[in-house]
């Protein structure tokens, strides 16, 4: 308690404007950093203790999250619906393996190219939004993943049809990064460095000119907002993480194809934002963290279930896609800004306890 | 002469599922034009239906009337529940919310379906008969004439319905303004709800259509994707729009099909009626017949 100021006083404009506002924050900021750098040595215990490798759930997690934000910054700060992120992935993670494995650019080259291939594709389906809005754009986007879909199933002599393409780990001068534990640092640098990117962005010009378009796109004209750039700015960004995002995950799983991408992950990843809390940057990773962890927490009731009934399992299968549905639906109903702002609102309460009031 | 004979069994098989989609697609539009929700569980409704008849006529050994007639009843209760429980506490939420939890509701469909009956591929008991037809130098089946006639039919009822019953005028009347038919004592709640319902019942009748055709597994939901398109096409809030939408995409598709597969390595069915969308919605976004959003400060 005695570390916790009873409330934010700032002198400066600098104060104002900090993201980690007081020493409280601080410490506990630095504790996790701390803790996350350590992770990787100390996560033997807790693989045990939950029977799965958690470092390789970290690393997915980490990636996620990377998309995650991409999503957010569309969907969140500028208000636009995409339905394609799922298939933008797939076009870094396939630019990210056609670079290295048939143009043998190495892979630090290959990530930030993928990520721009990634950005130009995101632009052209989001040119549509010039005339478009929500409803319509959603469609649009829907299109576009099927579009790129199909790409990468059918241009075989470019994507390896059906097989996909199999990639290598990267190297780091000489390191390679092919086990759990080393990629993990390039994942979570990534986190770091993207999260901090898409916070600051917020506080820019174009940041609060998604946010003015987000909340009245006439308005935000009208006070000199370039609408149509900075709506295709957005996709842009917006893709560019994803992208960043694709490639890793090929360096990571080593075989791309077109499986992992379909209308499911678009789904999946406005389904993270949505329970994480859109236009947070914080929702964008609590999203990441609560999909990754689902599927793994499904299992302990059907491995439960499957020691009684053994016919059980097959159903169990199958319902792990109804329950995300029933999560969505119960989210949009009783607590539509997300698992964010439900940790605004505890955190509040224990603020000043016991004399909340 | 051969080409021409091909070309048009590619357009009698087009009219027939496209008179499908335009089925499909009238109940999406009413839905949209009484709620502006845009239901992404279409699909799910339609699979849904057919799998329910084909449960009836095949476990339970129902006669046909029979089972279409309770599969209605059941897509109609599913439909009232659905607007109850889902949609209702949403009126009035920003429209990605809308989009998400129709998703949501098409994930739960689609996982309930596969949970009780699985994925395998069922084939429907034949309904129609079988012989196929012959049409100059080509042989139609006449599950595609049956079909064409069925839509037909139901698209014809449903006209009426909205031309002349009561409530269909009150339905008209909610998609025109919500306000102005609340106040001239128009149930707008009941109108959602029946909108609904109205739905899932083309939705169904279509479901048992297409299962007809092509056998019911569980990429018949992915009928529903395919109403996109037809309604980008026709305009998002004209029903004409989408009769004429989902007769011209069924027969585009087809003939896409029909003379670019071996172009492009197969699949271009399930594709070309997506790129159409993408071009519409760049030249000319509110569709042939839509109304066009006009924004006054």
């Amino acid at each position: 308690m005695s570390l916790q100021q009873s409330g934010i006083f700032h002198e400066t404009y600098k104060e104002d404007m900090a993201i980690f506002q007081t020493p409280f924050i601080k410490f506990w900021m630095a504790a996790f950093m701390v803790l996350l750098i350590l992770f990787p040595w100390i996560n033997k215990p807790l693989n045990a203790l939950v029977n799965t490798n958690t470092l390789y759930l970290m690393n997915l997690i980490g990636i996620y999250i990377i998309g995650a934000h991409g999503l957010n910054i569309l969907t969140g700060f500028t208000g636009q619906i995409s339905l394609g992120h799922g298939a933008f992935m797939g076009v870094g993670a396939y630019a990210s393996a056609i670079l290295t494995v048939k143009v043998g650019i190495p892979f630090w080259f290959a990530l930030p190219l993928a990520g721009l291939i990634t950005a130009l594709v995101g632009m052209v389906f989001g040119i549509p939004s010039l005339r478009l809005k929500g409803l319509y754009l959603a469609i649009a986007t829907m299109a576009a993943q099927f579009i790129i879909g199909y790409a990468m199933r059918n241009w075989s002599t470019l994507t390896g049809g059906s097989t996909g393409i199999v990639v290598s780990s990267p190297s780091f001068f000489g390191i390679s990064l092919g086990d759990d534990r080393s990629y993990y640092y390039l994942v979570y640098t990534l986190v770091i460095a993207t999260t901090l990117y898409t916070k600051n962005l917020t506080r820019t010009r174009p940041g609060r000119a998604f946010v003015a378009i987000r909340d009245r796109y006439l308005a935000a004209e009208v006070i000199g907002v370039n609408v149509w750039l900075y709506r295709i700015l957005s996709f842009g960004i917006s893709s560019f993480l994803v992208g960043i995002a694709g490639s890793l995950w090929a360096h990571y799983v080593l075989v791309v194809n077109d499986e992992a991408f379909g209308i499911w992950l678009s789904v999946q990843y406005l389904a993270m934002i949505i329970i994480g809390g859109m236009g947070s940057v914080l929702g964008g990773i609590y999203g990441a963290v609560f999909m990754t962890l689902l599927p793994i927490l499904l299992r302990i009731p059907e491995h439960a279930l499957t020691q009684i009934y053994p016919g059980v399992f097959a159903i169990f299968q199958s319902m792990t896609e109804g329950v995300f549905g029933l999560i969505i639906i119960l989210f949009l109903i009783f607590e539509p800004d997300g698992l964010a702002a439900r940790w605004h609102t505890i955190k509040n309460y224990w603020k000043l306890w016991p004399f909340s009031y | 002469m051969q080409e021409l004979w091909f070309f048009l069994q590619l357009v009698i098989q087009g009219l027939a599922v496209g008179s499908v989609y335009a089925l499909v697609a009238l109940g999406f539009v009413l839905i949209y034009k009484a709620s502006s929700v845009i239901n992404f569980a279409q699909g799910e409704l339609l699979m849904v239906g057919a799998y329910i008849c084909l449960a009836l006529l095949t476990t339970y050994q129902v006669p046909f009337w029979a089972g279409f007639f309770l599969t209605m009843a059941f897509s109609v209760i599913l439909a009232l529940l659905i607007e109850r429980l889902v949609l209702r506490p949403m009126i009035g939420e920003p429209a990605i919310s809308i989009i998400m939890i129709t998703i949501g509701l098409s994930l739960i469909l689609k996982s309930v379906v596969a949970g009780i009956w699985g994925t395998q591929i069922k084939v429907f008991p034949a309904i129609f008969p079988q012989t196929p037809v012959r049409v100059g130098e080509i042989m139609v089946s006449q599950v595609y004439i049956y079909t064409f006639m069925a839509s037909m039919v139901f698209l014809v009822l449903f006209a009426l319905f909205f031309k002349y019953s009561r409530m269909g005028i009150a339905m008209r009347a909610t998609a025109n303004s919500n306000q102005v038919a609340l106040s001239m004592g128009i149930s707008v709640k009941k109108v959602f709800a029946i909108s609904w319902c109205v739905a899932a019942v083309v939705s169904a009748v279509g479901g048992i259509l297409i299962g007809n055709i092509n056998g019911v597994n569980s990429t018949l939901a992915g009928v529903g994707l395919k109403v996109f398109p037809a309604v980008i096409l026709g305009g998002l809030d004209s029903i004409p729009g989408a009769v004429l939408g989902g007769l011209i995409i069924g027969i585009l598709e087809n003939l896409s099909g029909g003379y670019l597969d071996h172009y492009f390595g197969g699949g271009v069915k399930e594709v070309a009626p997506f790129v159409v969308l993408v071009i519409i919605l760049m030249i000319k976004p509110y569709g042939l017949f839509g109304t066009e959003e006009i924004e006054r400060v």
